[in-house]
């Protein structure tokens, strides 16, 4: 199946996928066109991470499939790395290489990955570091940093790899409310620029602002999507009722 | 803060807590050795020589021989047993540290391999020379290796201090298995799916974002077990390899055997074997308090 710009550039059907005997996505199927930005909402638990994780194959599913540029990423003769090249991750963590510079993170997957020439990928990098307002920092180690300024070389050194895709997995979580601002204003930037993100998050106020269209999961089920302003205002299941009445 | 006789952690705050048995806590960790031997005040050594010198005054009033005999043949002997014999130790735990860390690390990994039957045989081979008595593997390896082999029409001739080096290379690559092993899932996963989503191959992951972690982690106890290694290197003399136990026999043998030579010249191995581990032990447990912090 050759994938065209028309069609979803991460199609997501009837996905299922559990734990044992514990069930935690029960059908899920969402679509994402080229430059969208999604992004998916629910309580704890109620399988958001788990679901985001699915898209770039770090876990398995048992039933239903995930395209991604018509690749599929369950598939029997499913490239791996081509896959990743394809979708970028940050994750809640940052997960940053700690033996290695906020520049060396940066450049470290397409220097070995894709193999490109150190010049290019130095330049490159260095803009990057530049557009997520780090500069100054290339030569400071991970911890040296701090969680917000370490979130943005993550996701900095995810776009050093120019994905098609990015998958945000609660990337302001593990944040202190300061520093959560320069995350969200690095992610909105980001999404102007027309990048195709999948966002979890909490963030109600950037979820409105930023999202296409947004997802509402609860118990592996999607409850209730639609475009921000019908969702959060005009939403009609009591279970989506229930949950923006308590978070806003 | 009150504290129980015979027990030196302190307990914490003042209820009686009945925590789950932490045996991690309560097993001795790797560092036995190297931690007693780092613990000695450096002026260990001249408490040694002190011993060294009183002792063939009284062996000397038993035998009734002049006392300064004893130094004087430890004196003449004494450029012999070092260059000849304890560097020859020295030697021996190089190549058996080299040789040891090499096969190490590569059982090491096989312990972390995706493939099953080379997981269970690294474990299953890292568990055996790990716990087998050190003499045991000596004596098997001695008898078991032939006297000498053909390669491409030459028959060479497998010296006996070759074969003590192979011996106590087994028990330390098994050791150093166990280090990279641990070294490398004390790693978090989140490290390995980061570089993951960053389409890393495996063997990429671990060789340049994993194990590079590792490397600072895995220096103390390796150099713990270098310590040992050379302390251990004089069970080669039971193999009759000519190093400073040996030799100092030997040496004894060539002095009438008398009782007094007995405290010098063995003391004097000693001393050189303190001499020289000592300072590495005592780095290993800076290097081990300073990575604990970092880490």
């Amino acid at each position: 199946m050759t994938w065209t710009a028309e069609k979803p550039i991460v199609a997501l059907e009837n996905v299922r996928k559990s734990f044992g005997t514990l069930e935690v996505l029960k059908g899920i199927s969402i679509d994402v066109m080229k430059g969208e930005v999604i992004c998916i909402i629910g309580p704890s638990g109620s399988g958001k991470s788990t679901l985001i994780r699915c898209i770039n194959g770090l876990n398995d599913i048992q039933g239903g499939s995930i395209f991604v540029q018509g690749q599929e990423v369950h598939g029997a003769n499913l490239n791996k790395l081509e896959l990743r090249k394809k979708v970028g991750m940050v994750f809640q963590q940052y997960n940053l290489f700690p033996h290695k510079t906020a520049l060396q993170n940066v450049m470290m997957a397409p220097l070995k990955v894709l193999k490109e020439n150190k010049a290019d990928v130095e330049s490159r990098a260095r803009q990057l570091i530049k557009k997520v307002r780090l500069e100054g920092k290339e030569d400071s180690y991970p911890g040296e940093l701090s969680g917000g300024q370490q979130q943005r070389v993550a996701i900095a050194r995810s776009l050093a790899m120019k994905p098609e895709v990015m998958l945000f997995d609660e990337v302001t979580a593990a944040l202190d409310p300061e520093t959560v601002k320069e995350v969200l204003v690095t992610i909105r930037e980001l999404a102007e620029d027309g990048m195709t993100c999948i966002l979890v998050t909490h963030e109600m106020g950037f979820a409105r602002e930023v999202a296409d269209h947004i997802y509402f999961t609860d118990r592996g089920v999607i409850v209730e999507h639609g475009p921000p302003k019908t969702f959060f205002d005009d939403a009609q299941d009591p279970r989506t009722k229930e949950f923006l009445g308590q978070i806003l | 803060m009150k504290q129980v006789s015979g027990i030196n952690t302190p307990l914490k705050g003042g209820m009686a807590v009945l925590r789950p048995f932490d045996i991690k806590a309560h097993s001795p960790d790797g560092y036995i050795f190297t931690r007693w031997l780092a613990a000695l005040p450096w002026w260990t050594p001249i408490i040694m020589l002190a011993i060294i010198g009183i002792y063939p005054t009284f062996a000397s009033a038993q035998s009734g021989l002049p006392i300064f005999d004893a130094f004087d043949a430890l004196w003449r002997w004494m450029p012999f047993l070092f260059f000849s014999g304890f560097l020859f130790n020295v030697l021996i735990s190089f190549w058996s540290l080299l040789i040891g860390t090499l096969a190490g690390v590569a059982l090491g990994l096989g312990q972390i391999s995706p493939f099953g039957p080379l997981r269970a045989f690294s474990w299953f081979t890292t568990q055996l020379f790990r716990n087998s008595p050190w003499l045991v593997i000596l004596f098997i390896v001695l008898l078991a290796l032939p006297f000498e082999f053909t390669l491409f029409g030459q028959t060479i001739r497998v010296p006996d201090w070759m074969k003590g080096v192979f011996g106590l290379s087994l028990p330390i690559m098994a050791n150093i298995s166990e280090i990279v092993r641990g070294a490398v899932q004390s790693v978090p996963t989140a490290q390995w799916e980061a570089a993951e989503s960053l389409a890393f191959t495996r063997r990429q992951i671990l060789w340049q974002i994993i194990l590079p972690q590792c490397f600072k982690r895995m220096l103390p106890p390796w150099m713990n077990w270098y310590a040992i290694l050379t302390m251990a290197t004089p069970l080669c003399s039971l193999l009759g390899i000519e190093e400073i136990i040996t030799l100092s026999r030997q040496a004894m043998e060539s002095e009438d055997n008398q009782p007094e030579l007995l405290v010098p010249f063995y003391g004097f191995a000693l001393l050189l074997f303190f001499v020289y581990c000592y300072p590495i032990a005592r780095l290993t447990m800076r290097l081990e308090r300073h990575y604990a912090v970092k880490l």
